[in-house]
């Protein structure tokens, strides 16, 4: 890993950054030079401090220490205002596009043109911003209303806005976890006219191929912390994701394995339809089984079925075609409280909006979803006493760092919050555990203790689903790996074999097929 | 232990209590303005709250206020903000009087038929707004609002073209055909106190047990707390909305029964009014809790009882329904000031507590 040298102008220097959340530290002491006219991408696993990163640049917080400096300048950002009055603009992974607009009202949406007597200049507007789209040689049809438009397009006219409020420096927020590989190239194509007329592009991304492919600069951040700073010529893929998930890779050798003979999972042939009338099936032709102590591993980018497999599993969409068998039944048809009651349990993947009641005290979210268990409820009675009982074990058992179980659940830290409901998950006695990235968002310790429930439970009969964006943890715990790419299983691989860099080409859909 | 659910209690009705005398400051600037004492006014409002007959008159108007905020509150409970109590309770009122008048049963089975019909019609009124909600995803602000207009209107219709009776010895007021007197609910104090204060309080200790102590109420406060998380446990959010509207609805039938069957004794125009609207003032003061409502009802009730003195020292009534109106902003205001901090408090206090222990 050479460090370039500055030679360019630097458009973008952060020095000692450091911000921490009660209880996180989301960045320290992280340094970023990005030169001017160039695509210089930022990489790192999930959780690793990216989004922290960009938020201080684009001024949504202030970092509790370090410089911002802009061409050379010193700034402090207040708010997103400041940071586009410097010239800086982010397009966001979620469009902030109204819908019902017309393609010209949302590129000046926020910044309009306005005359005398406050009328607006639309004219103008179209004259400057068709000037825009020869200079990216895009074509829209600007009274289109947005809603019309593809995702692809609609990417564009996100950066046509930024562009608009005059924006140099362009923060990209993994913007092609959205896009099929031909928009990819599209949207590539737009961002190198960009950086040639002395633009710059700042990239975030996970997706190592795009990355070596299309930008200049590469820097990586792990853990909060900036790791490397390289660039496509010298580094490969391979060494990218080891300085992406750390080079100690756990040595997956010596594992005894538990599996078992009796499956607890049987998914066959499931196919779940897409998010609109006529899209393509979200999922297709699933078929996997899980055994009695075993850990079967999802690999996948975020989005490619994961989420659609989960909720078919638990039954909360209804599927196209397929079976499900929990624990040797066939629940094809049976509702999800029937399903948790045969012995699935469910880490969802945010566990704020699915896993946790925020404003609850802690004994009643053990209770979430166990409220019919007997010994937690007499007759149509919850029985109070008995679940702050269970809740105290839970919080004893799993290390929730807690003052009681009458604190509500908000004022845990995000590690804690996820102890409890990966606690309360594993205590209902579950025979197959889905695991949507148990360990996402927590801080190393929780990670550790997590993974050693997660590994004695496993040791126990346990068998789990384990769906994950840490590769390092689906190695680490898996006994096979499924890699899941646009709603298919694409390929089964050997832990003891994969490498993060077999990973990788798998999730991007670059190879297909069994690899053992 | 559970000391820290105290505080949280205590906070609540702290923030609540507060509300009140800020009201009470903005009033008094009120009567400043416009040139009268505020001193004497209060006084002679609060002086009221020492008359046995101002707190039998301040209780038998809470009953229904009782009722309709519990009605509210259900729906609150699940996140869904039932506006047409007061529609559901007119439907109720002409369908109980008409049903009621047509049937003759012992005075017990009677009353008992007559609360039945009031809740049942009331739900159906709420289940269409359930209904619609569940099933084609009309916010149900705009649905119970609508619904009120069009009971407001279906049942003057129907009362006067079907149900109305022109009695020759009676006055000018025109009614429905007469209860019989097996179906009037006996007053606790006659004239003064009817007896469905018993069952308002009976409707407050019976949503605190279903709504804090079953598993269904457990579900329904998830339902409403966090949607995707008692779905993936499970608990269908469209069936708990669908059966939280339809309970707000049968409590809303109940609103109406101490004026139609402690009082008049037949449906007529107004009666009745506003009773339903009220409710959700007192669900908001009350914190949409059994208790705290029960309290704001009462002092709802005794505004409404004692603002007939004001005019005596010629002090306008309305100040009273001014009062309510602020009281209502304050909570609102107020409530929400209190909780950001109280939230913060707490996080506070578990990040200091659990420092201590590291020490």
């Amino acid at each position: 890993m050479s460090t370039t040298t500055e030679a360019g102008a630097l458009a973008v220097e952060l020095s000692g950054i450091t911000k921490t959340f009660p209880g996180v530290i989301a960045n320290k002491d992280v340094d970023l030079r990005v030169r001017s006219g160039t695509i210089h991408a930022i990489v790192g696993e999930n959780g690793a401090g990216k989004a922290t990163l960009m938020k201080t640049l684009y001024g949504m917080h202030l970092p509790d220490e370090g410089t911002i400096r802009v061409d050379g300048r010193e700034v402090t950002f207040r708010s997103p205002t400041d940071a586009i009055a410097v010239g800086i603009g982010m397009v966001n992974q979620h469009f902030k596009l109204a819908d019902n607009l017309t393609v010209l009202e949302n590129v000046i949406l926020g910044n309009e043109p306005v005359g005398a007597r406050g009328r607006l200049r639309l004219d103008d507007a179209r004259r400057d911003i068709r000037a825009l789209m020869e200079s990216l040689s895009v074509d829209f049809d600007l009274d289109a209303p947005v809603a019309s438009l593809g995702v692809g397009q609609r990417q564009r006219v996100e950066i046509l806005k930024v562009l608009y409020r005059g924006a140099r420096i362009l923060i990209l927020d993994e913007p092609t976890a959205v896009l099929v590989p031909q928009e990819v190239e599209e949207l590539f194509a737009t961002l190198k006219r960009l950086v040639s007329e002395g633009r710059t592009v700042i990239f975030i991304s996970h997706k190592l191929d795009e990355v070596l492919t299309y930008c200049n600069e590469i820097t990586v951040i792990r853990q909060g912390m900036t790791v490397a700073h390289t660039t496509p010529h010298d580094v490969d893929r391979r060494g990218l994701a080891e300085l992406m998930v750390g080079s100690d890779l756990p040595n997956p050798a010596g594992r005894t394995s538990h599996v078992g003979t009796t499956p607890v999972l049987e998914v066959h042939d499931v196919a779940v339809a897409g998010a609109s009338a006529g899209a393509k099936l979200a999922l297709e032709a699933i078929s996997f089984t899980v055994h009695d102590g075993e850990v079967v591993g999802i690999a996948g980018v975020e989005g490619n079925g994961q989420f659609e497999l989960c909720e078919a599993i638990l039954g909360l969409v209804p599927m196209v075609s397929g079976t499900v068998h929990i624990a040797g039944r066939d629940l094809t048809l049976a509702e999800t409280r029937e399903r948790i009651t045969s012995g699935l349990s469910y880490i969802p993947f945010d566990r704020h909006r699915e896993g946790l009641l925020l404003d609850a005290p802690l004994w009643e979210n053990t209770m979430l979803g166990r409220e019919d268990e007997p010994e937690l409820s007499s007759g149509p009675f919850i029985s109070r006493r008995h679940a702050e009982a269970e809740s105290r074990r839970i919080i004893e058992r799993f290390g929730v760092r807690t003052p009681s179980e009458q604190v509500p659940a908000f004022a845990l830290s995000g590690g804690n919050q996820q102890k409890l409901v990966v606690g309360r998950e594993m205590s209902t006695a579950p025979k197959i555990l889905l695991a949507a990235h148990p360990t996402r968002g927590v801080d190393v310790g929780a990670q550790a203790a997590i993974w050693d429930e997660l590994r004695s439970a496993r040791d126990a009969g346990l068998g789990v689903l384990l769906i994950s964006a840490d590769l390092e943890e689906l190695i680490g715990l898996s006994d096979r790996i499924l890699v899941m790419f646009d709603g298919r299983i694409t390929a089964e691989l050997d832990p003891g074999r994969a490498t993060p860099e077999i990973l990788g080409t798998h999730m991007t859909g670059e190879v297909q097929g069994v690899a053992k | 232990m559970k000391r820290q659910q105290l505080q949280r209690a205590a906070v609540t009705a702290a923030s609540s209590v507060l509300a009140v005398f800020v009201a009470l400051l903005i009033s008094a600037v009120i009567l400043l303005i416009t040139g009268k004492d505020p001193v004497k006014a209060f006084t002679t409002l609060f002086g009221a709250a020492g008359d046995t007959r101002v707190i039998q008159g301040s209780l038998n108007r809470a009953t229904p206020l009782m009722i309709s905020a519990a009605a509210v509150a259900i729906g609150f409970k699940m996140n869904l903000f039932n506006i047409g109590v007061e529609g559901q309770m007119r439907v109720a009122l002409l369908a109980t009087a008409v049903v009621g008048a047509a049937v003759d049963l012992p005075a017990p089975l009677h009353i008992a038929l007559c609360l039945v019909v009031a809740m049942a019609s009331g739900a159906a009124w709420s289940g269409i707004a359930g209904w619609l909600k569940v099933k084609r995803g009309v916010n149900e602000v705009i649905s119970t609002i609508m619904l009120n207009f069009i009971a407001l209107s279906l049942v003057a219709w129907a009362f006067d073209d079907f149900f109305r009776v022109e009695s020759p010895n009676e006055s000018v007021l025109v009614k429905t055909k007469e209860l019989p007197k097996s179906a009037w609910f006996p007053d606790l104090v006659d004239r003064r106190l009817n007896g469905m204060l018993l069952v308002a309080i009976a409707v407050l200790i019976l949503f605190w047990v279903i709504v804090w102590k079953t598993r269904f109420g457990f579900r329904l406060r998830a339902s409403g707390g966090n949607p995707g998380a008692a779905r993936v446990t499970g608990v269908h959010p469209q069936r708990m909305i669908l059966i939280s509207m339809l309970l707000s609805g049968a409590l809303a039938g109940l609103v109406g029964m101490r004026a139609l069957l402690g009082d008049v004794h037949a449906y007529q125009n107004n009666l009745a009014e506003q009773q339903g609207f009220n409710g959700i003032a007192v669900a908001l003061l009350g914190r949409n809790h059994p208790l705290g409502i029960f309290f704001s009802a009462i002092l709802f009730g005794f505004l409404g009882e004692a603002s007939g003195k004001l005019q005596l020292e010629d002090i306008p009534k309305e100040i009273a329904t001014i009062m309510s109106g602020i009281i209502v902003l304050a909570v609102v205001i107020i409530n929400e000031a209190v909780k950001r901090w109280d939230d913060r408090r707490i996080q506070r206090k578990a990040a200091t507590e659990l420092e201590k222990v590291a020490a």
